[in-house]
């Protein structure tokens, strides 16, 4: 197809063009995706929180996509000024029947929480979700699942709210409604259940561990952490000598711990960070984990989270077991559905990124009745 | 560009009549087993003749011991996915065969909480033991200095260590490492936290030291050889009794690069010494661990080495978290 001079040309004179055609290529796209990452933006730039002094490399990188990128549920959360009474109003214990938790509000308020609660946590379903489909007369009557638990959420808010001050308003005035949990879900998102033991045929130690499970985010860590330290009061998360030298056999002696208890505990923490989108020094000085003068605030925040988790998992969850349905317990205990960080803190520093929860709802913020400003 | 007989591996395969080795006193053929083969894929990453391999005693026991461990601990991980083939190679890499919990001490405890384990760690040792055993009697068959047994023999002690020599002085074979791909690697992460981190432990320093010296001593040594082969420096036992030009370029490169360089010969010491201390320096750190000293933190600050930094714990002194998520300015 070529004239014979060009043919005849390119027989005499062979040239290797693989070489240069490689070198261009090369060449070629790393400028092509030079120029794109300068035009575009480089989609992997991060910025990072600094948390601690220079030279400890403490600090949070993230991702500036997902950084400064609201939290979409934000958009979705309803909420509703109080009517402030102005005296001489009808309560609710006095117009309606059987209202054990929320008697002291006027009607409007009560209403007006009624609706709140209906949009964070049966928009679909409305009232029947709880009240059922009798009619208005019938909205006293606990014969549904979902009210006689709803009664007891709305007594855990009231007592997070009162009782654990220094957890949840410890950054700043936000608080935790129903909202916070649910996100207009029927059942919260990361709420958890007994999974261990993980591994048949074998016992102890070798039981607990080493599978990818949800409990274990995944890693081969034990998948009981959650189950021991946020369910039993008496457990103890530290693993440290604080001393150079301690005598005694690790897992025998008292306050000595063993590697496996360390793995639990690392299992916890991890827990943790990937609860919030942090890692290991949002608190700690990873160069020293136990040391005290180098944990940051957080620290102390997260240390009263964990006891009011227990609390909550002791006191108002775990005894509900009785009151769901079969398809609302666990999996393969048939045990009651349990919080931690994640089922509030949904991968966020703060719930909600810190949005304020509570200035509309004074009614959830006490177990007495409400003070409206 | 003669780019056809170049690859960034091996530049020449030699292929032809099997090698059998040299047989001076006519019975060391009895040892040789397995048909002599050649492979070109074999021949870009090294010598393309596959075999023959030398059986002996020490070689066989190793082998039979090393198959014991590895299918308990292979069986055992199956068990733990209730025999589910599937469910095991999907879980492979998190499954494991566990050491004992701390409450069995140093007994022995139900085959299926850690007893398991110690016979497949017996299998281990023994089979490491045979195998050092093995480069011994090769080493001395062929009249060859001991070097690599004694090198191996700096590996036996990290793992006897680990395996071994800790637990016992722990008073607990629960101190042992698991085998396991995921969890071995928990147990690493674990022992230094527990430790009040292992990066305190000067013993752990020199060992990283020896470890990356090594692979900086490879580097370079490996990139000086190639580099003077054109002069004949890839023949290097020949430089070394009779220096010529490569060795003398190589030499100069080194000393006009840095002031000093090792010698032809010397630089099989720096390497072999380097590699060699790596485990021998991380093995006196780990049994130090636990048994001398338990918090390596507390230890380097009582030793004036923990470095102290000015500045506040916590973000609230360095910006603040509405900031962070873009929400002011």
């Amino acid at each position: 197809m070529f004239p014979k001079w060009f043919d005849k040309w390119n027989a005499d004179n062979p040239t290797n063009i693989f070489g240069p055609a490689v070198a261009v290529g090369v060449v070629g796209s790393a400028v092509f995706a030079a120029a794109l990452i300068v035009t575009w933006g480089n989609p992997y730039q991060t910025e990072s929180m600094q948390t601690g002094p220079r030279g400890t490399g403490m600090s949070v990188p993230e991702y500036n996509i997902s950084r400064t990128a609201p939290d979409p549920t934000i958009e979705a959360y309803y909420t509703e000024e109080p009517y402030v009474p102005e005296g001489g109003e009808e309560l609710a214990k006095d117009i309606y029947e059987n209202v054990q938790v929320l008697g002291e509000l006027t009607d409007d308020n009560f209403n007006r929480l009624m609706l709140a609660m209906t949009q964070w946590v049966s928009p679909e379903e409305g009232c029947a979700y709880c009240h059922g489909d009798g009619g208005i007369e019938t909205y006293g009557a606990d014969d549904l699942y979902t009210k006689v638990v709803s009664r007891r959420m709305i007594q855990m808010t009231q007592n997070i709210n009162e009782n654990w001050d220094g957890h949840v308003n410890a950054v700043a005035e936000v608080g935790v409604n129903c909202y916070t949990c649910h996100r207009g879900e029927n059942v919260p998102s990361d709420i958890w259940f007994n999974v261990t033991p993980v591994n048949e045929n074998v016992g102890g130690w070798s039981a607990v561990q080493n599978r990818g499970t949800t409990m274990s985010s995944s890693t081969s860590l034990p998948s009981n952490a959650l189950e021991v330290y946020l369910t039993d009061y008496d457990s103890y998360v530290n693993v440290h000598d604080l001393e150079s030298r301690v005598a005694g056999v690790p897992g025998l002696t008292e306050d000595v711990a063993s590697i496996q208890k360390t793995e639990m505990t690392y299992s916890l923490m991890n827990y943790f960070a990937n609860s919030l989108g942090v890692n290991c020094v949002f608190c700690h000085n990873s160069r020293a984990f136990y040391e005290a003068s180098e944990y940051t605030p957080q620290w102390g925040i997260a240390q009263l989270g964990r006891q009011m988790v227990i609390e909550l998992n002791q006191e108002y969850l775990i005894p509900l077991e009785d009151t769901y349905p079969p398809e609302r317990l666990g999996p393969i205990y048939a045990d009651a559905p349990k919080a931690a960080c994640r089922t509030c803190h949904k991968g966020y520093q703060r719930p909600l990124q810190g949005m304020n929860v509570t200035n509309d709802w004074p009614e959830l913020v006490s177990s007495e009745a409400p003070v409206y400003e | 560009m003669a780019i056809e007989y170049q690859n960034i591996f091996t530049q020449v395969q030699v292929q032809g009549e099997p090698d059998w080795g040299m047989d001076e006193s006519g019975e060391m053929m009895a040892d040789r087993a397995g048909r002599p083969r050649f492979s070109t894929l074999f021949g870009l990453l090294g010598n393309a003749q596959l075999g023959p391999i030398n059986v002996s005693s020490y070689g066989v026991i190793s082998c039979v011991c090393f198959m014991i461990w590895f299918n308990i601990v292979g069986f055992s991980m199956l068990a733990q996915v209730g025999w589910s083939v599937p469910e095991f190679i999907r879980q492979l890499f998190w499954l494991a065969l566990e050491p004992p919990g701390p409450e069995y001490g140093l007994s022995m405890p139900p085959l299926n909480d850690g007893g398991a384990f110690i016979i497949a760690g017996m299998f281990f040792l023994g089979g490491c033991v045979a195998w050092w055993l093995r480069t011994y009697q090769l080493a001395q068959q062929h009249k060859l200095g001991k070097h690599l047994a004694w090198a191996f023999g700096a590996l036996l002690w990290l793992i006897l260590v680990l395996g071994l020599i800790r637990p016992v002085l722990m008073g607990s074979w629960s101190e042992a490492v698991p085998y396991g791909i995921f969890p071995h690697l928990d147990w690493t992460t674990a022992f230094s936290i527990r430790y009040g981190n292992l990066y305190y432990n000067p013993f752990h320093c020199l060992s990283i030291v020896f470890l990356y010296g090594s692979v900086l001593l490879f580097a370079m040594h490996g990139g000086t050889i190639l580099a003077v082969t054109r002069y004949g420096g890839d023949r290097e036992l020949e430089q070394i009794y009779d220096r010529g030009t490569a060795t003398e370029r190589a030499a100069l490169f080194w000393r006009w690069t840095m002031g000093f360089n090792a010698t032809m010969e010397g630089i099989h010491r720096w390497a072999w010494w380097f590699a060699v201390l790596t485990p021998i320096t991380g093995g006196i750190g780990i049994l130090l661990t636990g048994t001398v000293v338990d918090n390596w933190f507390i230890w380097a600050q009582e030793h004036n080495f923990a470095p102290m930094y000015d500045g506040a714990f916590g973000y609230e002194d360095y910006g603040s978290y509405e900031t962070f998520i873009g929400k002011e300015n």
